[in-house]
């Protein structure tokens, strides 16, 4: 009755016989496993690669050493420096001049304002801080770094095919040949970057206006979403009842969290904007949207963190005499606090690097303005990549990469935090 | 490519393994005479989890055609060694092996010893039913198609029936063979797992607390089914229940805090432990 | 003055509350003589208690008050204009109170600003100004009132503890109703705009047309085509994209989420899956970057080197980094569910003898397949409602072609092109990007809750 359903042996046989392709089919199987890994880990390195590749040298920006004389007879007409003098002087005709020494041989106007075109509009102002900051230097000759134009930059920098000079003409490009044998040309940290609002001048553009942006956006997000999700998450975890009703919020939340971010933005534009009238461009706006779409995260994140926390605390807490509120606020919710803020950690980077509901509220404005409040229009910097991105001059590449690179900064920053939050405070129970 | 590396959960590379045992015929001299001879033999057998100990030195031997139950408190290791046998312990991360366990006189850990085969030879059964949530013939016929043991779909009607037969589950489910597994009552899933256990013919066949899951019905239905299968098939069982080691097995080993207490035979050891510890965990002292 | 009030107001209140709280826990402490047992609940429930009463009825005057100035002020500009201006039609009244606003609180003004539009600003600055002054009389003697009313309520045997957990407990179910409110929100005003773009535009030439080409003139008077919104050059496209990026996404992330659970080693696995979750970290503008930058040139120079005719915006570049965007959702969805499969039917396929590919296919993908459907369904959602990759890489022709190397355009790319710059938002092309809106998210919606309940119940089997 219970004999073996096939002579032993020729199992052993059978199974042996196949033995060869079935370890074929299992190493393909994992090949084709590691090469899954290998694509997607080499796709990453390849967007990390690029960026940085094409980001770092906007870090730097190409600078023409100047000998620059400051006359007396100009920015001190009473024999002292004067505050109207200081302020009103013509510092690019300074700059001007300096360079007109460089090239003694370039006579007609035309070459003239060429020759003039290779240092940026905003190295006069840098000129006019500096000699309003300390105006001793006045009637001295000063040792000034220009800041060079975008296209001198891109040029010396060695961004363009080689043999092409960009928007420099071939003289332009020989003068800056000139400059560079003579050692007058050299490249500086790009503090522009760092400090300056956008510019239609990339050379003048930065990410400070938009860093800032970002900030007061964030901070309104933080503000609404934080509490609003974790309330809400006490309430659906720990009191409220299971009927349709807590069923249908539940299933509500879960589909927010996978709604297209662009709707969250029809919904500012409709309902913030249009009905509520409130300012386009705003970081309050921005916001407050970005709130909206953190929110399910936070209550996702936030239910999650409160129900690993063992019933035997809540029962410990009921037993000695708490309210059910006092249990959740003295007991429940401190120990879930770190997950809590983990999800909230994750919600916000994911808002911090969000950009299409902010287009739809104008956030994608052109502001060279850094926002002060709330209520300043300003712009962020994922959309301020976007903008850069769609730029035509050819030193908004570097720009937009660099950007791009900080804004990654940041996002691992936050994620780090939240792991490191998630490794020092997790508990098993 | 190493072929070690590509087998399901195998030994890791760096595993202290013993080397083949010398003595091959050892086992056979140091056989109970009135026993059959030995299947498989265990020897010097040490087991760590994560560096800590939790098979200390176990030599046992289990005689073909028979069943032998390993009993012993929570936490004895004799689940542990029962996962031995077929190296399942290949499975569990940070598990390592020290010693022998050979079948047919030849070491199973050995480097060239190829598991797919091993485990084709050593059925096993486990605590919880656990049918693949397939129709109950793919899950009789999974062993089958993935050994190729069948040429044709009739031969593996074939196997599938006779396994399912065998299995004493063949009456209940044969006019839906084509349901899921999952959706038979606990007992009738554990004979299932027993089905698709024999369905590819093996040598030797495991159970880990096959009942443990079921109901006194359900549990003598399978009681009887390992009588019957123990005249073909060698069996090792791990159970928590005493009456149940001692209805259905021919000898029995007792195992505590790790090491192998006492092996004899089945009415030896429940009517004349040798060991105080087996006498007090059999009279219920602890356990 | 102007900028300060609001703060100024919120200032008021807060010390308010403060106060009330202070003066309530004295005061339930004075009425038992310092004996804080014979209370019924600890005193500073009762300094809440009179704190949140005196906060409550204030917060809902501000809150209705802000509300209201910006519509009575408006009424009150708009009655004072001269009779010229009064009489202009809704839309350009709408522009000039623009004006206005911005040049009374400081904004941005479009063109010069003529002196009407001055003197109604100066006008509307005053009346800004009082009203802001009378909110703040207005909030500090409600609260006033409020708080001394709250705090003669207080006796010693009021269970000011269940009152105050009764008011926290309502807070709770409110902010817990905020995320319906965002649902209705959306629902409510893209259906509003939509509907007003059907009475503009027929729903049926909408949904079925195969042109779309929204240039409507900007007056009246100008010589431009009346514009077509036929939308089914965006929904093929879309679908021609989401499916270039489910295949790149599906196998990879699977595969990847198979070897990560199956076979990597423990040590490989805690350096691999962050390293992919980093993928699921970078932001979608960067993606779109990426696209353009490096993606869309090299898939156009491989393809002429193959002497192929490749648009610069093409199908292919986008779909192809929205599918490496997609990689990590799939496999960390996939992960999870074939987690989830129970250890006892590997051990059952591995005690059979099966090899890990055996069991992986045999055994672990059939079980988990539901859960893996569930996320791709959700990762097509995803990929359908993704915005800035397409917007920067997929370009703005509406072709209705399936050819990857061509350029096509997807209803996210519309919406932003549509209402990206300014508007008038009642024309016929602003409206129609609600109308896109509410078919994405009505498509979204449907795939969302099909995969959230798959997954939901295959997790119901394991459990």
């Amino acid at each position: 009755m219970t004999e073996p359903t096939a002579p032993r042996t020729s199992v052993r046989e059978k199974v042996r016989a196949r033995q060869r392709r079935r370890y074929a089919s299992e190493r393909r199987f994992r090949l084709l496993g590691i090469a899954s890994i290998v694509t997607a880990v080499s796709a990453l390195l390849l967007l990390l690669g690029s960026m940085v590749l094409k980001g770092s040298s906007a870090f730097v920006q190409t600078h023409i050493m100047l000998e620059v004389t400051l006359p007396a007879d100009e920015l001190a007409p009473g024999g002292k420096p004067d505050a109207k003098a200081l302020a009103d002087a013509n510092y690019a005709a300074f700059l001007r001049r300096a360079l007109s020494k460089k090239f003694p041989k370039v006579r007609s106007r035309r070459d003239r304002r060429d020759l003039y075109k290779l240092i940026s509009d905003g190295a006069a102002i840098r000129l006019q801080n500096l000699v309003v900051g300390s105006p001793v230097t006045v009637g001295s000759t000063l040792s000034f770094a220009a800041m060079a134009s975008d296209d001198v930059d891109q040029y010396f920098k060695g961004k363009l095919p080689k043999g092409q000079t960009g928007r420099l003409s071939a003289k332009q490009a020989a003068w800056v040949d000139a400059l560079r044998k003579s050692g007058a040309v050299e490249t500086r940290f790009n503090t522009a970057f760092f400090s300056n609002g956008d510019s239609r001048e990339p050379e003048l553009a930065g990410i400070w206006g938009a860093m800032m942006g970002s900030l007061l956006a964030m901070a309104v997000t933080l503000v609404l979403a934080f509490p609003l999700g974790v309330a809400a998450a006490i309430y659906l975890e720990e009191f409220a009842p299971r009927n349709r009703w807590t069923d249908l919020i539940e299933v509500n939340i879960n589909n927010l969290a996978a709604v297209p971010s662009i709707v969250f933005g029809l919904l500012g534009l409709a309902v913030f904007l249009n009905f509520f009238g409130m300012p386009r461009s705003a970081p309050m706006v921005g916001g407050m949207v970005l709130a909206l779409m953190t929110l399910p995260t936070v209550i996702i994140a936030g239910r999650a963190a409160l129900g690993s926390v063992p019933p035997s605390i809540r029962e410990a807490a009921l037993g000695i005499g708490a309210s059910p509120m006092q249990v959740v606020l003295h007991h429940v919710l401190p120990l879930a606090m770190p997950g809590i803020l983990t999800g909230t950690i994750i919600g916000a980077a994911r808002a911090l690097g969000e950009t299409a509901p902010l287009l739809m509220i104008g956030m994608v404005a052109f502001i060279v303005d850094v926002p002060g409040s709330v209520t300043d229009p300003a712009t962020v910097l994922p959309v301020q990549i976007f903008l850069w991105a769609d730029s035509p001059e050819r030193a908004f590449v570097e720009r937009t990469a660099a950007a791009t690179l900080v804004l990654l900064a940041f996002l691992i920053v936050m994620n780090l935090l939240a792991v490191f939050l998630r490794k020092r405070f997790e508990r098993r129970w | 490519m190493n072929i070690q590396s590509m087998e399901p959960p195998a030994a890791g590379k760096d595993r202290p393994v013993a080397a083949p045992s010398l003595e091959k015929n050892l086992s056979g001299e140091l056989m109970d005479n009135e026993q059959m001879p030995a299947k498989m033999s265990a020897k010097g057998l040490d087991v760590f989890y994560n560096g800590k100990q939790a098979l200390f030195a176990v030599d046992l031997e289990i005689p073909e055609r028979s069943v032998t139950a390993l009993i012993g408190p929570s936490g004895c290791g004799k689940s542990t060694f029962l996962r031995c046998l077929n190296r399942m312990n290949d499975t569990i991360d940070g598990c390592s092996v020290v010693g022998e366990v050979a079948i047919d006189g030849q070491n199973i850990y050995d480097r060239d010893l190829d598991v797919v085969e091993l485990r084709a030879r050593i059925g096993m059964v486990f605590q919880k039913p656990n049918p693949f949530p397939k129709s109950i013939y793919e899950n009789v016929a999974y062993g089958p198609r993935i050994h190729g043991l069948s040429s044709d779909k009739q031969e593996l009607d074939e196997i599938v029936h006779k396994s399912l037969e065998r299995a004493g589950l063949l009456k209940e489910v044969k006019d839906r063979l084509d349901e899921p597994g999952t959706g038979l009552s606990g007992g009738q899933q554990q004979r299932l797992c027993i089905a698709r256990a024999i369905a590819v013919s093996p040598e030797v066949i495991l159970m880990d607390e096959p009942c443990s899951a079921l109901d006194p019905i359900a549990t003598a239905h399978i009681e009887e089914l390992i009588d019957e299968l123990s005249e073909n098939f060698t069996i090792v069982i791990v159970t928590h229940n005493m009456q149940q080691a001692a209805r259905v097995s021919h000898r029995t080993a007792f195992f505590h805090l790790g090491n192998l207490v006492e092996l004899g035979d089945t009415a030896d050891i429940f009517t004349s432990p040798q060991d105080e510890r087996t006498q007090g965990y059999i009279t219920g002292r602890y356990g | 003055m102007i900028a300060n009030a609001p703060y100024l107001t919120a200032a008021t209140l807060l010390l308010l509350i403060l106060v009330g709280n202070f003066l309530g826990s004295r005061r339930a402490t004075s009425l038992v003589g310092g004996k804080t047992q014979d209370l019924h609940s600890r005193p500073h429930y009762y300094g809440l208690f009179v704190a949140i009463w005196t906060g409550i009825p204030a917060a809902i005057i501000y809150a209705a008050w802000t509300i209201a100035d910006q519509y009575f002020l408006d009424r009150l500009i708009v009655a004072s204009l001269p009779d010229n201006l009064a009489s202009l039609s809704s839309d350009r009244l709408g522009l000039l109170l623009n004006d206005i606003r911005n040049q009374a609180y400081g904004g941005i003004t479009s063109g010069a600003v003529d002196a009407t539009v001055k003197e109604a600003a100066e006008r509307l600055a005053g009346w800004r100004e009082t009203s802001d002054l009378a909110l703040w009389g207005v909030i500090a003697s409600t609260a006033t009132a409020s708080l001394a009313l709250a705090r003669t309520r207080i006796r010693p045997r009021m269970r000011a503890r269940t009152a105050v957990e009764r008011l926290f407990n309502l807070f709770l179910v409110v902010c817990s109703l905020v995320a319906i409110l965002t649902t209705v929100g959306i629902v409510l005003s893209l259906l509003f705009e939509t509907i007003r773009f059907f009475t503009k535009v027929s729903a049926v030439e909408f949904l079925f047309g195969l042109t779309w080409s929204p240039q409507t003139s900007l007056r009246a008077d100008q010589v431009a085509s009346a514009g077509s919104f036929g939308a089914i050059p965006l929904f093929t496209g879309t679908l021609l994209i989401t499916a270039i990026a489910m295949l790149v996404a599906v196998p990879v992330g699977l595969m990847s989420a198979i070897y990560l659970t199956e076979y990597a080693h423990r040590r490989v696995r805690d350096v691999l899956k962050p390293t992919l979750e980093i993928l699921a970290g970078i932001p979608t503008v960067v993606y779109g970057f990426f696209a353009a930058l490096t993606v869309a040139p090299a898939i156009r120079a491989m393809g002429e080197s193959l002497g192929l005719d490749v648009a610069s915006e093409s199908a292919l570049a986008a779909g192809l980094v929205m599918g490496i965007m997609i990689i990590p959702f799939v496999s960390s969805l996939s992960d999870d569910v074939i987690n989830a499969v129970p250890q006892t039917l590997r051990d059952g396929s591995y005690a059979l003898g099966a090899t890990r590919s055996e069991t992986i296919k045999r055994v672990i993908v059939p079980a988990a397949f539901p859960g893996i459907v569930g996320g791709v369904l959700l990762a097509v959602s995803r990929a359908i409602g993704e915005t800035m990759i397409v917007v920067m890489a997929a370009g703005l022709a509406a072709n209705l072609t399936a050819n990857p190397l061509e350029a096509v355009t997807t209803v996210t790319v519309q919406i932003v092109t549509l209402l990206v710059g300014d508007q008038e938002f009642d024309s016929a092309k602003t409206l129609a990007a609600f109308a896109l809106g509410l078919t994405l998210f009505c498509i979204t919606l449907v795939l969302n809750i099909i995969a959230l309940r798959t997954v939901r119940k295959y997790r119901e089997i394991y459990d």
